[in-house]
């Protein structure tokens, strides 16, 4: 990249070295930046790619062990990596700030927020205490935080994590920096806060000249807010160019197939298997001598592995670091279509595996402080308020949510692992107690589970064979070369090696200790399956392969999965049922693209106005739902949806609960407004108009 | 900070993993090759000792270091050093077993207290509470000056002592445990109570269990020290390293090392087992568990 003079930041063959045990290792290699002032720069990557490693060494601020060993940093004309710590200091926090990826933990939980930021105004930009204090309220002000002057006086736990998240933004932008780093802010956030943050961030950045380097993981976001993207893999830069440029007209493989790996909400398990990556992200101690994509690349051929190719520009400033990149622009993910078949009507005759009736949990809340102790009263969390839900034979039901909605109490509660406080529980004609404890063996053996963390689901202890194995050795009667050969099948079956089977669970990446835990729970061929955000945790990529192999497993097995999920993408992709959840109850269920297309619930519209799409044109009514989700404590009378709603019809909706309307047999929605009114309403949609890659 | 997720672990084989990691942490290494030292004496002391422990020559009493007698000799003309070496064992045996037998009643109590919680866990922990409440050292000497002092009832004591200690860990270790997913899966597949007791959490208790108990150990050992200064540990003429202390007291101002050389060797022993009970801690529980 050749020196911008326009640009504030400039980095030049960047290499960033750790000391190890096993010696140093090179995890930035010859990484070059240049951010315009005012422009948002998208660093997109999974998982141990190296985006955060490169952040901490632009504002030198790597670990004890991690050190600068080439390369240049420019800020403004400063030349960062020669400054002494002392003038570090006075560049961090004035002309440098950074926004953390969980606001909780960035924000100190014992002094008032608005001190936080009038701090900020204190320490770099010199003023009195009662300039800083006004400095304060602009920026609360600026972020669009209701009522500054009463959030300014409160601890951070008073606060939401999307409200934390702003006062986090204002802190950043309180001295004007040059140079501001986002790192994944929005990742721990729910969708319709994300979109919320998403838009402020932009409309913000307007103003003021700071260059952004926006570090994040999902496609989406960088599509919805960056005006350019550099995508890293393996610690190096393999393209960078425009948004249009690299999502329309690709240069390199890789980004290629990031994009095939995330799941579209206009395609579904039946239509399409995700594009997979197949391998894993090298060591950077054992890298490839050729391309370092090349072991992972469908397009890999002699040279590539020859030589490692020079990120070099192929036109309008768009780079890739692929010798074969003329012909990637030409070729489509390959996604396997499947033949859409009867499959669908058929399924929705199918039988009834579970029928779960006016599913209640409720937890006693103990009073925080002093009032407990002079009080024998606790407030009642009404968790699961009344769910029925059924999924028939061979298909998925697909429960959608926000965090805290009730989704995974109620899964916990089919499960055994909460009681239900109310509510029958009804699995092939059976009812079954609500407590695990008291069902029979065979009806724990007909649901399994699969958690959403890898790393606590299965025995550090145990080796991932004998973890498999046991559910059949638990059946009797199995002979240990039956379990054996059980085994292997099942590992081949997850698309695991076989010789993984002596392996201990720390010596298994996510995704595939993941797989493992798949194994395991259809080791015991259970007729119904619980998917507790199974894919969650783990990269794009990695995300896909698991997604293929639910879809294959479920058509092989003819297994019946209750997916539940935050992610709609994911929700839509593997599901042929899908109910919509808020504050303990279901508001629309039908099957997935009656949910998916209008009529559809306000919130359901929110939800999928929020979903990041990662497609520059892709254009999406923009509904953003304000403030957040209220208590389980405090539940709003009437619709308990109405202070967020933005179809609110009027006084009805806060004093009625409302009514059940059925669009079709299958589908139906939980709300006010006539469902004509809500067909009219929400007629543009372009929710659907994602178009197709070209 | 990245994760390493999709990078595959590499596994240096463990022995040169840990010698390797040992190199960094100098203390664990000093700690290792004290305790080493030690159980060598305790086991071949006797053997190796320089003069028999209870040789007196009151010829040559009261006599600093010198190259015949290294610790030089106490009040009887008996050669510290080889005293020093043969009680050695006697610290282990007794501390060891006390030790051992407060991780075992302790493991067993923290584990069903831990598991089974409600009216299990309260009356369990009621009870150590009550044990807790009183002043170890105090506690030792009423019962060992109302059932007399011998050597298994110092055991006895130390491991009853410590008893509330380890179960309080293992407990809290069951409580964190018993909530993970690898249980309720296992739950899931209708394990019995027993299997998801010895299988799935007892495993997973053991590192912190042996943090816990190289500490035990070394609180044990002064605890021993402390007993036989009060005259209620191993009796005369067996050299305890406590009661050597004690009744050096009287030649501290004429011959100071009769007192300084057995009391440096506690020192020096239980520093020792402390370092090591942290490098255990540091190789064991990388993450860090409190306990």
């Amino acid at each position: 990249m050749t020196a911008d003079k326009a640009s504030v930041l400039n980095v030049k063959d960047l290499w960033v070295s750790y000391a190890t045990e096993s010696g140093p290792m090179d995890i930035v290699r010859n990484v070059s930046l240049a951010i315009r002032p005012g422009e948002i720069y998208g660093l997109v990557g999974e998982s141990g790619s190296g985006k955060t490693t490169l952040a901490r060494a632009l504002v030198r601020y790597l670990p004890r062990n991690g050190s600068i060993t080439k390369g240049s940093i420019s800020l403004g004309g400063t030349d960062l990596l020669s400054l002494p710590s002392n003038e570090l200091r006075k560049v961090w926090g004035a002309r440098i700030t950074m926004v953390h990826q969980d606001p909780a933990r960035a924000i100190n939980p014992a002094i008032p927020v608005g001190e936080q930021i009038a701090e900020m105004a204190r320490v770099h930009l010199g003023m009195s205490n009662s300039q800083a204090r006004q400095k304060a309220l602009e920026m609360l002000a600026k972020v669009q935080l209701p009522d500054p002057e009463s959030v300014a006086g409160r601890y951070p736990h008073q606060l939401s994590g999307g409200m934390l998240q702003r006062i986090l933004i204002a802190t950043a932008l309180t001295t004007n920096p040059q140079f501001l780093i986002m790192d994944e802010p929005t990742t721990a956030l729910d969708v319709t806060t994300e979109a919320v943050i998403l838009d402020l961030v932009r409309d913000l950045l307007r103003e003021y000249q700071t260059a952004v380097l926006y570090i994040t993981h999902n496609l989406g976001v960088v599509a919805r807010i960056c005006e350019r993207v550099g995508v890293m893999y393996a610690g190096e830069i393999m393209e960078e160019g425009s948004i249009q440029q690299v999502f329309k007209q690709n240069f390199h493989p890789y980004t290629l197939g990031l994009l095939g790996c995330v799941p579209r909400i206009n395609k579904d398990k039946s239509d399409i298997d995700l594009h997979t990556i197949p391998g894993y992200i090298p060591r950077p101690n054992a890298l490839p001598s050729g391309c370092i994509f090349a072991p992972r690349c469908p397009l890999v051929e002699e040279a590539c592995r020859q030589s490692r190719p020079d990120l070099i520009d192929a036109g309008d400033g768009h780079m890739s670091a692929c010798l074969r990149w003329p012909e990637v622009v030409n070729i489509q993910p390959q996604s396997a279509k499947h033949a859409r078949s009867e499959r669908d009507a058929s399924l929705q005759e199918a039988p009834l595996l579970l029928d779960a009736r006016n599913i209640k949990k409720q937890f006693k809340l103990k009073r925080s402080g002093l009032a407990n102790l002079f009080s024998w009263k606790s407030d009642t969390v009404q968790a699961v308020d009344n769910i029925s839900i059924r999924v028939r034979k061979g298909a998925t039901m697909g429960i959608v949510g926000e965090s805290g909605c009730g989704k995974t109490t109620f899964a916990r509660c089919i499960a055994g692992f909460e009681t239900a406080t109310s509510g029958d529980i009804i699995l092939d004609g059976e009812s079954l107690p609500p407590a695990i404890a008291k069902r029979s063996k065979a009806a724990l053996k007909n649901i399994q589970l699969v958690f959403q963390n890898p790393d606590a689901s299965l025995n550090p202890q145990h080796r991932v064979g004998e973890s498999v194995g046991r559910p059949l050795a638990l059946l009797g009667n199995v002979s240990q070369r039956e379990i054996e050969r059980r085994v292997r099948e099942l590992f081949e079956a997850v698309n695991l090696p076989a010789d993984y089977v002596n392996r201990l669970p720390h010596e298994l990446s996510g995704g595939e200790k993941q797989r493992v835990a798949i194994a395991r729970a259809f080791a015991a061929n259970p007729a119904l399956m619980i998917l507790d955000e199974p894919i969650s945790s783990l990269d794009v990529s990695v995300q896909a392969a698991l997604m293929n192999l639910l879809a294959e497993l479920q058509r092989a097995n003819g297994t019946s999965y209750l997916f539940i999920s935050h992610d709609l993408a994911a929700i839509r992709h593997l599901s042929d049922w899908i109910a919509v959840v808020y504050l303990g109850r279901v508001w629309e269920i039908g099957s997935a693209e009656d949910v998916f297309a209008p009529p559809y619930h306000p919130y359901t519209e929110a939800l999928l106005s929020a979903i990041p799409i990662p497609d520059p044109d892709a254009r999406q009514e923009r509904i953003r739902l304000p403030g957040s989700v209220p208590s389980a404590v405090h539940i709003p009378v009437g619709c308990r949806f109405h202070p967020r709603c933005p179809r609110k019809l009027g006084p009805i909706c806060e004093t009625e609960e409302p009514p059940w309307q059925n669009v079709n047999r299958f589908h139906s929605i939980c709300c006010h407004i006539p469902l004509e009114e809500l067909t009219r309403l929400q007629a543009p949609s372009s929710a659907e108009n994602e178009k197709e890659r070209p | 900070m990245q994760n390493s997720q999709a990078v595959k672990p590499a596994f240096a084989p463990g022995v040169a993993r840990t010698f390797r990691r040992l190199k960094r942490y100098p203390a664990t290494l000093i700690g290792f090759t004290i305790v080493g030292v030690f159980i060598l004496l305790a086991i071949f002391g006797p053997l190796l000792a320089p003069y028999k422990y209870s040789d007196q020559d009151l010829a040559n009493r009261l006599k600093p270091s010198s190259a015949e007698h290294w610790f030089g000799t106490d009040q009887f003309g008996r050669d510290i050093f080889s005293r020093v070496m043969v009680g050695s064992r006697d610290v282990f045996t007794i501390a060891g077993s006390g030790t051992l037998m407060a991780v075992v009643l302790g493991l067993t109590l923290g584990l069903l207290s831990g598991y089974f919680g409600g009216f299990t866990d309260e009356a369990i922990m009621r009870l150590m509470d009550v044990l807790l409440s009183i002043p170890p050292l105090l506690l030792a000497m009423i019962i060992l000056g109302t059932v007399g002092s011998s050597r298994l009832n110092i055991v006895a004591v130390v491991g009853f002592l410590y008893i509330p200690m380890v179960s309080r860990v293992v407990r809290s270790v069951v409580l964190d445990l018993k909530t993970r997913e690898f249980v309720e899966a296992a739950k899931m597949r209708g394990e019995n109570n027993f299997y998801i007791l010895f299988r799935e959490i007892l495993p997973n208790v053991l590192p912190p269990l042996a943090v816990e108990a190289s500490m035990r150990f070394s609180y044990s050992i002064f605890l021993v020290a402390s007993l036989g200064f009060l005259g209620l540990g191993v009796q005369p003429p067996s050299p305890d390293w406590g009661m050597m202390v004690s009744d050096a007291r009287n030649w501290f101002n004429t011959a100071p090392w009769v007192l300084l050389f057995p009391a440096g060797t506690i020192s020096l022993l239980v520093v020792g087992v402390a370092f090591t009970s942290d490098g255990f801690r540091r190789m064991l529980l990388p993450g860090g568990v409190s306990g």
